[in-house]
């Protein structure tokens, strides 16, 4: 049985598709794709092998591509991935999730949209438009994103949903109804007696930990954590971290207890790599303690960042471990994180990683 | 009969659209030069989705406008969704200066 292992990059021009085999050694590198339009985020379904790539066009706006050959041929729908006429259009589509037969698209502004024909056409979830505290978000730096959708694999019905500077929101009906589900995370940014609001906090990557119903790790704006009842409530998990600021967070496919970040030096102080130099940091015991994995990695001059959607694990065993930066360089590691080595340079900038494990 | 065909030059109430070449990658068949019947400009896009479906997602958006980055122009002027065209006028689609 032949493994082909998959990297789905999403860049500002474009999607592009490295592949090699189960050693991870050799990568091809194919496109880029999708009239290099901005790709938020490229998700491939290991099943069927179909890959699916989302963004907004500057000229065109917003749609999902797919395409059933690797690559080799595209299309493109928007049909009903829209809002009522007169609200603010929706600008582009910011983060794809597949479960089972039905595929999920978070946009911006935010909002929730499922198709139940492969992405052909789309149909609005209208809970988090009507949810209470709507007309209080207000939109950070990159907009009002839904950037990060996590579901249950045991129960349909579970959703959490991950929008910067508005909150985590959790739905047990589908997408029907929604809570905001924040206690414990910080809005630094807010006034001194306000800094645990109910929502308005600036989540930047939420994930679900494998072989576990409840635990949630989230890397925010303001600090990292973990939630043990599903997003009831978080606890830091930012001691032993160089800041308390990074954008994406990726899970071990195995290990509930295992967890990567991408720690940059702050908010405010150009976002890169703290004191240049790049690391990855590794959690084994669920963020009580943590490992800086920088073999491989430069250690000089490291002033980029890593985007929210961009640092992702593969299936395999060891698991791989990759990320892109904004600057357009995209590195992996075929041992969990031990060691690092480069596998593009100069790529667009790089919004998104994917990867899609095939066993023919 | 082409879809070119389908409403030919000359009839009272025809317009003839032109594209922009990066729309026409997007809609395989999609011809530069379109003639179709409309007496304005949100017909003409009416008339471009029914041609080639979700053509019209890709021009206008859900205020409902044309999109911010997409000019059409008719006699050298800008015109909007709710312009009038007279039979015969040349409805140019383009892509504005965008993107980094």
């Amino acid at each position: 049985m032949a493994t082909r292992v998959f990297l789905l990059v999403g860049t500002r021009k474009g999607a592009f598709i490295f592949e090699s085999g189960a050693d991870r050694r050799d990568w091809t590198l194919k496109g880029p794709f999708c009239q290099t339009a901005p790709m938020n985020h490229v998700i491939g379904d290991p099943q069927s092998g179909m890959i699916y790539a989302a963004g907004g066009d500057p000229w065109f706006g917003p749609s999902v591509w797919k395409t059933s050959d690797l690559g080799d041929s595209w299309s493109h729908s928007s049909a009903g991935l829209c809002y009522e006429e007169g609200l603010e259009p929706v600008g582009s589509v910011w983060s794809m999730h597949k479960r089972n037969g039905t595929l999920y698209a978070g946009v911006q502004p935010a909002g929730l949209f499922r198709s139940d024909d492969d992405g052909a056409t789309w149909t609005h979830l209208h809970g988090l438009q009507e949810h209470p505290s709507r007309p209080e978000w207000q939109p950070g730096g990159a907009g009002l994103i839904l950037h990060s959708l996590v579901t249950d694999p045991e129960d349909e019905k579970r959703i959490w949903i991950g929008i910067s500077s508005a909150g985590v929101f959790h739905s047990a009906d589908g997408g029907e109804t929604w809570e905001p589900r924040n206690r414990g995370t910080r809005a630094d940014f807010a006034p001194e007696d306000q800094r645990y609001p109910e929502f308005g906090q600036c989540v930047h990557s939420l994930v679900k930990a494998p072989n576990s119903t409840d635990l949630l790790y989230q890397q925010n704006h303001c600090g990292m954590y973990r939630s043990a009842d599903g997003g009831r409530t978080w606890e830091s998990i930012e001691e032993g971290l160089p800041s308390s600021f990074g954008f994406p967070a990726a899970v071990h496919p195995r290990d509930p207890e295992t967890l990567f970040l991408l720690p940059l030096n702050g908010d405010q102080a150009g976002r890169y790599m703290p004191d240049a130099k790049a690391a990855v940091w590794r959690t084994r015991d669920g963020g009580r303690s943590w490992q800086d994995l920088r073999e491989g990695l430069p250690q000089e001059g490291a002033y980029f960042g890593v985007l929210r959607q961009a640092l992702a694990t593969d299936v395999l065993e060891p698991a791989g471990v990759y990320f892109g930066t904004s600057g357009g360089a995209l590195f992996a590691s075929a041992d969990e994180g031990e060691q690092w080595s480069p596998l593009a340079s100069h790529l667009p900038g790089i919004l998104s990683v994917e990867t899609m494990v095939v066993r023919d | 009969m082409t879809r070119y065909e389908r409403a030919p030059l000359g009839s009272t109430a025809t317009v003839t659209v032109r594209l922009p070449a990066l729309l026409l990658d997007l809609f395989p068949g999609a011809r530069r030069d379109v003639v179709v019947q409309a007496t304005s400009v949100r017909e003409v896009m009416d008339e471009l989705d029914r041609l080639w479906p979700g053509m019209r997602d890709r021009l206008c958006d859900t205020r409902p406008a044309i999109r911010k980055h997409i000019n059409v122009f008719v006699d050298g002027e800008r015109v909007k969704l709710a312009s009038p065209l007279a039979p015969g006028a040349t409805v140019w689609v383009l892509t504005a200066i965008s993107g980094g």
